[in-house]
This record gives structure tokens, C-alpha cells and sequence, in this order.
């Protein structure tokens, strides 16, 4: 066995976090090894050192058994190791081929010889089965093929060590699979693969051997075939995941919400949500599950006020609200948890006790009269808040920025559960946040909905739709597929529906489920 | 007692004077230049616009319009936008109090003074909420917008003061402004005029809407997150329309304060960059309206004191655009002044 | 009626057309090359007025124009690097340091005109570059009349247009620039310096400013005076955005431009206010911003400075 690459003792520290601590790492010729750990567990931190990104405080380097700096990408490029990026790094205005040999361009004297380049790319994907056309512009390519882009442009780079970080988490289910084809196939070719993710089916689906991370600390490494999940997903959380949320029975009330044959554009004017009708009742949570980016956030910005729909109605206590403004419809009895919290859910540099008001801010008793603040009732909020929803550290005239990610999402939870909101909308709502917090929220929501709130949960963790749900949507290209009891879903159901399958065509775990 | 002194923004305060030192100490090499000592220069400088009463009168005159401009600045960035349009907005500002000045000549002075203070208020606001709205309905960077109108309201008053409006004169400018719409004079000879107290009264208000109302609490977050604001039901679109035509009205009330206190008629192109300068005094005084007061007043200061430098010395008085040029570059490069401190702890 | 439209078409208002363009070609040519590589330059204004300075002065002490237009180029380079540092070592904000450093060119350049004429206000005279007659073009029926004759830097204006179109879209160093303007991290982890790349295009930019800035003080003038610019680096903006930072749409704007300029004397004796189309330029742009005349779209990552992170 020949390792290719060896990292040792590597240390990071960011200014408030110890991203890598001591890691030792090694990856074999042609393996595929797989990078594991929860968000925030240094795995990326580490594969940016490898690739001259981020530099090191402490630690060494070989690659192909001598010791190297990489102090930039170029090092990292000149030792034939390639990186594609969570966030690709693709410039859209540009075509395929550009993209492609950007930096390591095939020349003509100063000029780029672009018949060249693009008849290169077209070697290449003949070469690796990665079809595309050169000449196509980033911005018109889904994202499947924008990943395939990043891939040859490491590739074409020469990389013998290809580092992919998270490179499953913008596809659908079928393009994973495709994604892990590429990957068996390169690894056969005798490229050894980095496989950064936290999808333990997929560790166990496709890597050679996995190193786990936890908090910058390595927990171990193992051979994918002496492992199992139970095994990794330990090692990932340090101790038994507690996959089942103590909750009783629903008790369903009154119809809460009705969204009615809604559909929704966005900006550029494609249709996202397409004719979609549900009803929540108060007690009860709905689920939606589905892939990312099949119409789920704008579903939930139309309900909440943030978009307008373009037809369709939504009706919340009996009254048409289609229109209504954001404020309007916070003030009627609305909750919401938003999907990204620092785009939407706080103001970083407001303090914490001015972020638990936002929204809140314009009526009493935050507001006396004329429009001037009640500054001792903004604080006394704060108080409270910091009490009843264990925020730390307690300190309200901090900036939100200085805290860690689950008490920021404490904040928000806190701002937006602490008036009982007869309908509360979650998305995403434990995304990047730590075990303890997510225990905390899952309560918290379970808590709501017993109280009599109508809940409406988005999340692409299907462990997460299918602790806390009653009922389960499922969400595929702008239309709800399906609506089902929690107790009729499993996984392996969800997720085939997930594709665009259909509920009739699905022949259990062990079928031959073809969504074509 | 202590908690106190541990709010107390020490590194707000300690990066502009470093600022102004630096910028100084560059000066300096030009003042070598010449031929000069920098330390006479300086001393004369210092002397000649704080070194007596009068002088101390002139450069409070000369700080009031700096006062608004930058207070212009400030609440404009303060929402997230950059209003470089103080300029253009002075100017329409200007002329819409002249014009009330002119006009109207037969009013009680409680009521002419105040109406052409409004109207000059009116002008700006009116100017700068052009771009506003533009940025709120279109998305479009207000920074090119606000831009393009400087050079808009320029022809344009341009024209009105020489075309239609024009005074008696042979110079570009307009019929006088009648007495009951002019400030007064505190300190005579020097300009000193009742604007000043009109600018310290802005500084109060300013502070009072950002930091203890509802408009205020909406205006920051905006500025700081617009998605988040919008989500916490504050209608962004609104909010930076104010912002603007709050911004332009203060611009408005330097070119209010210069006719009616200072011209007393409308001049063509009569501002000496105001409104750029605006934009120093409001980086100086980090957006705060207590170190907008304290950087207009240096500005007002140096500006004093480059007369007398230029007569006395022979250091050309354009030096003082120079070092105020200087303490933009080195507010705005406030990185570097971060990392010397950070090296000085080091060693 | 036919006078005005005898007027509209006057090869003398084309040819003028093309002498007020060209300072704003080249500064515009110079917006485009920074701006595409994500830095957004207001200070073509300031960077124009240095160049216009450095010009009279050089040629006064060496009796040479052309040794003037290469002072020009330096000094306006030396602007460009000045607000590179700024904004790409120390981060500053790029509008800021833009408004700063026009501050600077106008306090400078008085300053030393000053201290080197020691007079206020306007230079002494100095050597203009001639202008040329190009043989075989000035026989050309109509276009003779406007291009036959004209200054050298008229000439050089519109070959720099086609030089920076060449260089921004059929070079690699020109591929490597859009991709630092529109995703510089993505250039960075392909090993493109993006430093450098933006330290170079904004020098070349004050470069391209200066010369235009000489245009005005040793071609269509002969000396220097306060100001002299009189905002035509923010025409320069406008037709930059005009033309959707590209060199051939800032080509077509900047002779629009020139050609209301070279008309408004004309127009004026036809009882419209001078004003009215001086102000033109502005309405345009912002009219052509708010999407009215096709979208403008600025390279994505212009006005952003660059961190790189660890």
C-alpha cells in the first residue's frame, strides 16, 4: 500500500475555535477515503490546509513520502492534488471550457487558444465518461453538471489526489448515485479520492476507509468493511444517537392554515411552487420532505409573506391572508424559524436584546408612544428570554456575532416560540447547530405543537422529518408528491418519492424501484 | 463606574486620532517640500484657528456646514447606503431656500426664516430620495445614481441662476435674500451664524432617531441586514427612502445655511466640496454624530488656519486638501492602523 | 428645420465629436479594466486631473508633449497603485478611497502648480502634439472630413479600444481578469494571483486616465488649469456603465457623449439652454441603470475587497 499523502499533528486555531487539533491523516493510492463529522468538526478546516487555503499553526505535510509546504493553491495544484469546493468555484459568466483551464490555460503566445482548450475538455470527458459541453455557460448548467465541471477542472489540472467536500449535499438521491459512479470509477483509474460528508449511508456506500472528526479532534480511522452505521454515527457524536423524540400521540384541532393551489416565481421568473394545496390543524406538525431546492423555501417565504404568489390563496384562522405583509401576518398569530439564520433570522451586529424584539419592535411594550423605545422593556425581555431558553452566555447588550451557532439559533427559537404562535413554520431548523441545541429545539417544537400550535416543519434531514412529524409532505419539482401518516413513512419510501416517484409504483425496501 | 469605562469605545475613538496623526505626519513631507519647517507650519496653523476668540469664531463658522454634511453622510450609512450625492443635494437644497428668500418678502420673520429653512430641507430630501427610490424599486447602486445627480442639480441650478432667477447683477447669482429669511450673525466681522446652533440641534436629533426610536431601530437593521430586517417586518423599501430623504435634508440645510447665512443669495456653484468633505467628517467621526461634530470641527480648524499658513508660510493653503484627502485614506485603511497597534502589542 | 438637420449631420460637429471623446475613451477604456477586475474607480476624475498636470509639467522642463503623455501615464499610474494599496492591501472601501483620492488630485495638483509656477489658477503655455493628417483617409469622401485629420491621440484612442477589447476577451491575462471580477475566490483556488491581477489592471487604469487627462492640458489645450477636468472622469463613469463595461459599448457611448458635447454650443443658438445638454450624459446613465435601455450589470465582485481566509 503506498500512501500518497500524509498530514501530521495538523493545528488550527480561528479566533475562537480550535478547528484542528493534532490531526493525523493519510490517505493510500487509488482509495477512497472518507472524511466524516458532524458540521463543524474541522473537516473542511483540514482539506483547506491540504489545499494552501488556510495555513496551519502546526503540523507537517508529505506527499508522495516528502515533506512539502503548500502555502497557496498553486503548491496544492503542483502536487497534483485537486479540490472541489461545497461552494463552487466557478466563475457563470463563462463557458465550460473556460472555466476549465482557467489558470492553466492552453496559450498562443499572451492568447488563449480556446479552440484548444475546448477540444481538451472534450478529450477529457470522453476519457472519464463525464460528458459536457464545453461551450455551454456555467450560469445555464444545473448544478449536477456544474459539480462535473469542477471535476474536470481538477482533473485537467492533472490531480492524482482529488479532494471533494461535501459533495453530495446539492444533489438529488440519483445524481449521488451517479456522483459515486464517477468516484469507483476514478478511484479504479488510481486517483485516491478525500470524501468530505456527513452521510454515513453514503461513507459505508462508497469510501475504502474513513477518518473520523469530532470538534477538530481526530476520534479514529477504520476500514469502511470493519465498520457499521451504529459504529461511525457513535464516533461522530461521542455517544448514542437519540434518534426517537419523546413525544405522545397528536391530537389535531381546528384547520390552522390552508395554502390553496398555490404557485410561486422566483426572481428570474421559473415557476417553483406549482399549484400546491395543504392544510395544517392545530396540534399537529406537518412534515415536508424533499431534496433541497424543489420549492420548498419558496413555499414557506410565500406563507410567511416574504414573496408574493402568483396565484392561489392562503387562508390562516379562516381569513385569506394572500398578500398580507410580513409584519401583518407575524402580528396574526404567526412563528417562523427561518432556513439560513444569519441571512434571515438576525442582525449580527445587533445585540441580543435587540434581536429578540425584531419583529417585535414596533409594538408595546417595546415601543412607547410616538416611536420612541422603551429601552428598560426591550432589556427586561432579554432577561427573561436569557432565562427561559438557557441562551449563554447571559449577556444581552452583547452583539448576537459573539455567540456560537446553537445559542444563535436559541435566539431566534426563543424570539419566535415565546408568544405560543398559533401557526409556527421551521425550516431547517437544527441546521449547524450542536447536539445539545437540537435536543433542545426538538422539544421546544414538540412542546408548541401541544400547546396547540399548527407546525409546519421543512428539513432535508429525513431523521429529523421523521422524529417530530404527525403527518409527512413530500415535496418534488414545485409539487407536493404525497401526504402520509409519519407512521406509514420510512426512510427508504421517503426518499424514493423524493426522486419523483410515484406512491403507486413503490415496491418496498427490497423492490425494483425504477422512478424512470 | 467601571462599566462605564468599559463601554467607553475606545477603539473608535483611538483609530481616527491615529488617523489624523498619520495624515498629518505625511503633510508634514509635503511642508518639507517647500522648503518649510512642518512644526512652524503647524503651530501657525493651530494658531490661527484656535489661537483667539475671532479665530476660534471663523472656525466654528467654517465646522457648521461640515456639521451637516457629515451628519448627512452618516445617517445615510447608518441604513447601509453611501450618499455621495451630498453635493448635488446642497445645492437644490440652496436654491430652494434662496428661492423662498427672494420670493417671498413681505413675511413675519418666525415665519420666512423657518419656511426657507423647510424649503431648503425639502430641496434635498427631495434630490436624494430620487436615488432612494430607485435603489428601493429597482435595485440600482445608489452610489452611480447619487453621482450622476450631483452633476444634474450643478447644470441645473446652473441654469436657473443664470437663466431664469438671475439677479440684478453681472455675476452668476441670484437677487439678494430678504433679511427676515437670513440667520444671524453672533460674532461680527466673522460669519459666525445662528446655522451653528441649528447644526448642533441636527446632531441631537439624529442621535435621538437612530438610537431611541422605532424609525432608527428599522433604519440600522436595514442598513446592517436588509433580508433579516425584512423578515422582522420592517418594509426595507420605505426604510431606505427615508434614510435618503432624511440624509438629503440635512444636505439640504448646508446649502441652506451657506445662503442664508453666509451668501445671502444663491451663487452659483458656490460650495467648496461640502459634500465630499462631508464624507470625511462623517468616516472621521465613525458615523456618530458626536464624532461628526468633533471631525467637522477639526476640518473647520484646519480649514481656518490654511489662510493664514498660506500667507505667512510658504505653504500653499491646498496642502489642508491634501491632509484631509490623507485622514480619508487612512480612516478608510483603518485595517492598517489596526495591524500597527496589533504589532505594537507584539514587540 | 433643415438646418437642424443639416446641423445634426456637419462633418466639422462629427470631428469634434471625436476630439471631445477622446479623453473620455481613454479614461472610460480605464474604468473598464479595473472595474472588470473588481475594483470600482471613481477616481478617474482625480486620476485624469494628475495626468493633465504631470503633462504640462514634464513638457515644460523637456520642451517634449510625448515625453509629457508618458509623465502623464506614470503619474496616473501611480494614482491607481496608490488607490490599489488601499483598497486591496488595506481593504479600505473602494467608493471611499475613489472620493479620497479625487480630494487628493484636486489639492495636489494646485498645490504644486503653485509651488512649481507659483501662480494661481492656470500654467504657462507649453508644445501641443500637432495634429496629423492621415494620407490616404482624408480622401475619403465624408469620413476624410471628420478622421482625416485629427490629433494623434484621437487615433490612439480608438486603437486602444480595439487593443483593450483584445486583450480583455482574447487573452489569457484578460480571461484571468474577468474571473478575478467576477469570482475572485474561484481564481484564487485555480492559482491565480488575485492580487496582482487587480494591482495591475487598476495601475493600467490610472495609466489609461492620465493619458486622457493629457489629451485635455497638451492636445486640445496648451496648458493646465484648476480643475480642468471639470467632471468629464465621471462622463468617463457614466460611459462606462453606458456601454456595459465593455470597450466597444463605451467606444459607442463616449462619441455619444462627444457628439451632444460638440453640439451644445450649436444647440444654444437654437434657444436650448447649454445646460440641459450638458446635463445629458447623467440622465442617460441613470436612465440606462434603471434598466430602461437594456440591463447594466456590473462584473459581481466589483467593490468587494478580497480576503483571503486562514
Amino acid at each position: 500500500m503506498v500512501k500518497v499523502l500524509e498530514m501530521q499533528g495538523i493545528t488550527k486555531q480561528f479566533p475562537r475555535v480550535l478547528a484542528n487539533d493534532r490531526i493525523d491523516f493519510d490517505v493510500n493510492q487509488g482509495e477512497i477515503h472518507a472524511l466524516v463529522g458532524e458540521n463543524g468538526s474541522g473537516k473542511s478546516t483540514l482539506m483547506n490546509i491540504l489545499y494552501g487555503l488556510y495555513h496551519a499553526d502546526a503540523g507537517d505535510i508529505y506527499v508522495r513520502g516528502e515533506k512539502v509546504q503548500i502555502n497557496e493553491p498553486r503548491a496544492a495544484i503542483d502536487l497534483k492534488i485537486g479540490m472541489v469546493f461545497q461552494h463552487f468555484m466557478l466563475v457563470e459568466p463563462l463557458t465550460v471550457a473556460e472555466n476549465i483551464v482557467l489558470g492553466s490555460e492552453v496559450r498562443r503566445g499572451p492568447f488563449l487558444d480556446y479552440k484548444r482548450a475546448a477540444e481538451e475538455v472534450e478529450r477529457l470527458s470522453a476519457e472519464y465518461g463525464l460528458s459536457i459541453d464545453p461551450h455551454a455557460k456555467i450560469s445555464d448548467l444545473s448544478v449536477g453538471l456544474q459539480q462535473r465541471v469542477e471535476i474536470l477542472k481538477a482533473l485537467y489540472r492533472g490531480a492524482e489526489i482529488l479532494i471533494l467536500d461535501e459533495p453530495t449535499a446539492v444533489l438529488t438521491p440519483q445524481e449521488v448515485d451517479e456522483l459515486m459512479e464517477v468516484m469507483r470509477n476514478l478511484r479504479d483509474k488510481g486517483t485516491s479520492i478525500v470524501f468530505i460528508t456527513h452521510k454515513i449511508r453514503e461513507v459505508l456506500a462508497v469510501s475504502d476507509r474513513v477518518t473520523v472528526l469530532r470538534r477538530g479532534k481526530k476520534v479514529g480511522t477504520k476500514k469502511t468493511s470493519e465498520t457499521n452505521e451504529q459504529d461511525l454515527a457513535e464516533m461522530m457524536v461521542g455517544r448514542v444517537v437519540l434518534l426517537q423524540v419523546d413525544k405522545t400521540p397528536a391530537e389535531p384541532g381546528e384547520e390552522v392554515l390552508a395554502v390553496q393551489s398555490a404557485r410561486v416565481r422566483d426572481k428570474l421568473g421559473t415557476l417553483r411552487v406549482n399549484d400546491v394545496s395543504l392544510t395544517i390543524r392545530s396540534g399537529e406538525v406537518l412534515g415536508i420532505a424533499g431534496v433541497e431546492g424543489n420549492g420548498q423555501q419558496e413555499l414557506v417565504e410565500a406563507i410567511v409573506g416574504l414573496t408574493r404568489i402568483e396565484s392561489g390563496q392562503i387562508i390562516f384562522n379562516g381569513v385569506d391572508i394572500t398578500g398580507w405583509s410580513p409584519l401583518r401576518i407575524k402580528q396574526a398569530g404567526l412563528g417562523y424559524v427561518p432556513e439560513d439564520r444569519h441571512k434571515r433570522g438576525l442582525i449580527l451586529d445587533y445585540s441580543l436584546a435587540d434581536n429578540l424584539v425584531l419583529g417585535l419592535h414596533s409594538e408595546p411594550p417595546f415601543i412607547k408612544r410616538l416611536g420612541i423605545r422603551d429601552d428598560k422593556a426591550v432589556q427586561d425581555n432579554a432577561e427573561r428570554m436569557v432565562e427561559e431558553y438557557d441562551i449563554r452566555p447571559p449577556l444581552p447588550n452583547q452583539l448576537v456575532k459573539r455567540f456560537s451557532g446553537g445559542n444563535q439559533q436559541k435566539v431566534v427559537v426563543a424570539r419566535e416560540f415565546t408568544r405560543n404562535p398559533e401557526l409556527l413554520i421551521c425550516s431547517q431548523p437544527t441546521r449547524g447547530v450542536d447536539i445539545g441545541a437540537i435536543e433542545f429545539i426538538h422539544e421546544q417544537v414538540i412542546s408548541q405543537r401541544d400547546q396547540g400550535a399548527a407546525v409546519l416543519l421543512v428539513s432535508a434531514e429525513l431523521d429529523e422529518i421523521l422524529s417530530l412529524s404527525d403527518r409527512i409532505a413530500v415535496m418534488y419539482n414545485g409539487k407536493i408528491v404525497t401526504v402520509m401518516p409519519a407512521h406509514e413513512a420510512t426512510e427508504h419510501k421517503l426518499g424514493f418519492l423524493m426522486l419523483g416517484g410515484n406512491l403507486e409504483d413503490y415496491q418496498g425496501e427490497g423492490g425494483n424501484n425504477s422512478v424512470r | 463606574m467601571l462599566d462605564r469605562l468599559k463601554k467607553f469605545p475606545y477603539e473608535e475613538v483611538v483609530i481616527p486620532i491615529l488617523a489624523v496623526l498619520l495624515a498629518l505626519l505625511v503633510g508634514s513631507v509635503f511642508i518639507l517640500f517647500v522648503g518649510e519647517n512642518p512644526l512652524v507650519a503647524y503651530k501657525v496653523l493651530v494658531k490661527e484657528s484656535l489661537g483667539s476668540t475671532r479665530n476660534l469664531a471663523t472656525t466654528l463658522q467654517r465646522s457648521t456646514p461640515l456639521i451637516f454634511a457629515g451628519l448627512a453622510v452618516a445617517f445615510a450609512f447608518r441604513a447601509g447606503l453611501f450618499n455621495i450625492g451630498v453635493e448635488g443635494q446642497l445645492y437644490i437644497g440652496g436654491f430652494a431656500a434662496a428661492w423662498v428668500g427672494f420670493t417671498f418678502t413681505n413675511l413675519p420673520r418666525v415665519i420666512h426664516l423657518p419656511l426657507a429653512i423647510i424649503a431648503g430641507m425639502l430641496g434635498g430630501a427631495i434630490w436624494a430620495a430620487v436615488p432612494g427610490l430607485l435603489k428601493a424599486k429597482l435595485g440600482v447602486h445608489e452610489v452611480i445614481n447619487t453621482i450622476m445627480l450631483n452633476f444634474i442639480a450643478f447644470f441645473l441650478t446652473d441654469w436657473l441662476t443664470i437663466g431664469p432667477f438671475h439677479g440684478n447683477t453681472m455675476a452668476p447669482e441670484t437677487g439678494r435674500v430678504a433679511k427676515t429669511a437670513a440667520f444671524t450673525r453672533l460674532y461680527p466681522p466673522t460669519r459666525l451664524n445662528t446655522g451653528i446652533y441649528l447644526a448642533l440641534a441636527a446632531a441631537v436629533i439624529v442621535w435621538f432617531i437612530l438610537w431611541k426610536t422605532k424609525l432608527g431601530y428599522e433604519l440600522r437593521a436595514v442598513g446592517l441586514n436588509p433580508s433579516a430586517a425584512e423578515y422582522g417586518g420592517i418594509n426595507v423599501a420605505k426604510n431606505l427612502v427615508t434614510a435618503m430623504a432624511i440624509s438629503g435634508a440635512l444636505a439640504g440645510l448646508v446649502g441652506t445655511e451657506q445662503i442664508l447665512g453666509l451668501h445671502n443669495r444663491f451663487i452659483q456653484r458656490f460650495s467648496p466640496d461640502l459634500g465630499f468633505m462631508g464624507i470625511a467628517v462623517a468616516l472621521l467621526g465613525k458615523n456618530h454624530p458626536v464624532g461628526v461634530i468633533f471631525a467637522a470641527v477639526l476640518f473647520g480648524a484646519l480649514q481656518t488656519g490654511s489662510a493664514a499658513m498660506d500667507r505667512l508660510t510658504a505653504v500653499p493653503r491646498e496642502l489642508i486638501t491634501i491632509i484631509q484627502a490623507l485622514i480619508i485614506f487612512f480612516v478608510a485603511a483603518e485595517y492598517l492602523i489596526r495591524r500597527m497597534i496589533r504589532h505594537k502589542g507584539d514587540a | 428645420m433643415w438646418d437642424v438637420l443639416a446641423l445634426l449631420v456637419n462633418t466639422s460637429v462629427f470631428a469634434a465629436a471625436f476630439r471631445m471623446a477622446t479623453p473620455l475613451i481613454f479614461a472610460a477604456l480605464g474604468g473598464i479594466l479595473s472595474e472588470r477586475s473588481g475594483v470600482v474607480n471613481i477616481a478617474l476624475e482625480g486620476m485624469m486631473l494628475t495626468g493633465a498636470f504631470t503633462a504640462v509639467f514634464v513638457t515644460y522642463h523637456t520642451g517634449m508633449p510625448w515625453v509629457g503623455v508618458l509623465g502623464a501615464m506614470a503619474a496616473g499610474a501611480l494614482m491607481g497603485l496608490l488607490h490599489a494599496v488601499v483598497c486591496i492591501r488595506y481593504r479600505a472601501n473602494q467608493v471611499v478611497s475613489g472620493t479620497a483620492l479625487n480630494i487628493f488630485a484636486g489639492g495636489l495638483t494646485v498645490f504644486l502648480l503653485r509651488f512649481f509656477f507659483n501662480i494661481a489658477g492656470t500654467s504657462p503655455a507649453v508644445n501641443v502634439i500637432p495634429d496629423i493628417t492621415i494620407p490616404v483617409l482624408n480622401r475619403i469622401p465624408w469620413i476624410g472630413k471628420i478622421l482625416g485629420r485629427q490629433n494623434p491621440l484621437v487615433y490612439l484612442a480608438l486603437v486602444s479600444v480595439v487593443v483593450v477589447h483584445i486583450v480583455l476577451f482574447k487573452t489569457v491575462w484578460g480571461l484571468r481578469l474577468r474571473s478575478v471580477g467576477e469570482h475572485p475566490r474561484a481564481a484564487d483556488t485555480v492559482g491565480v494571483n488575485v492580487y496582482r491581477i487587480r494591482y495591475v489592471a487598476v495601475a493600467l487604469s490610472g495609466a489609461l486616465a492620465g493619458i486622457g487627462g493629457s489629451y485635455l492640458s497638451i492636445a486640445h489645450l496648451s496648458r493646465f488649469s484648476e480643475n480642468m477636468t471639470a467632471g468629464r472622469g465621471f462622463i468617463a463613469l457614466a460611459a462606462m456603465i453606458f456601454g456595459k463595461w465593455t470597450p466597444l459599448g463605451a467606444l459607442g457611448a463616449c462619441l455619444f457623449f462627444g457628439y451632444a458635447d460638440a453640439l451644445q454650443m450649436r444647440l444654444q443658438n437654437l434657444g436650448i439652454p447649454v445646460q440641459f445638454v450638458q446635463m445629458l450624459p447623467y440622465v442617460l446613465t441613470m436612465i440606462a441603470l434603471a434598466g430602461f435601455i437594456g440591463q447594466a450589470v456590473a462584473p459581481k465582485a466589483s467593490g468587494e475587497p478580497y480576503v483571503k481566509e486562514g
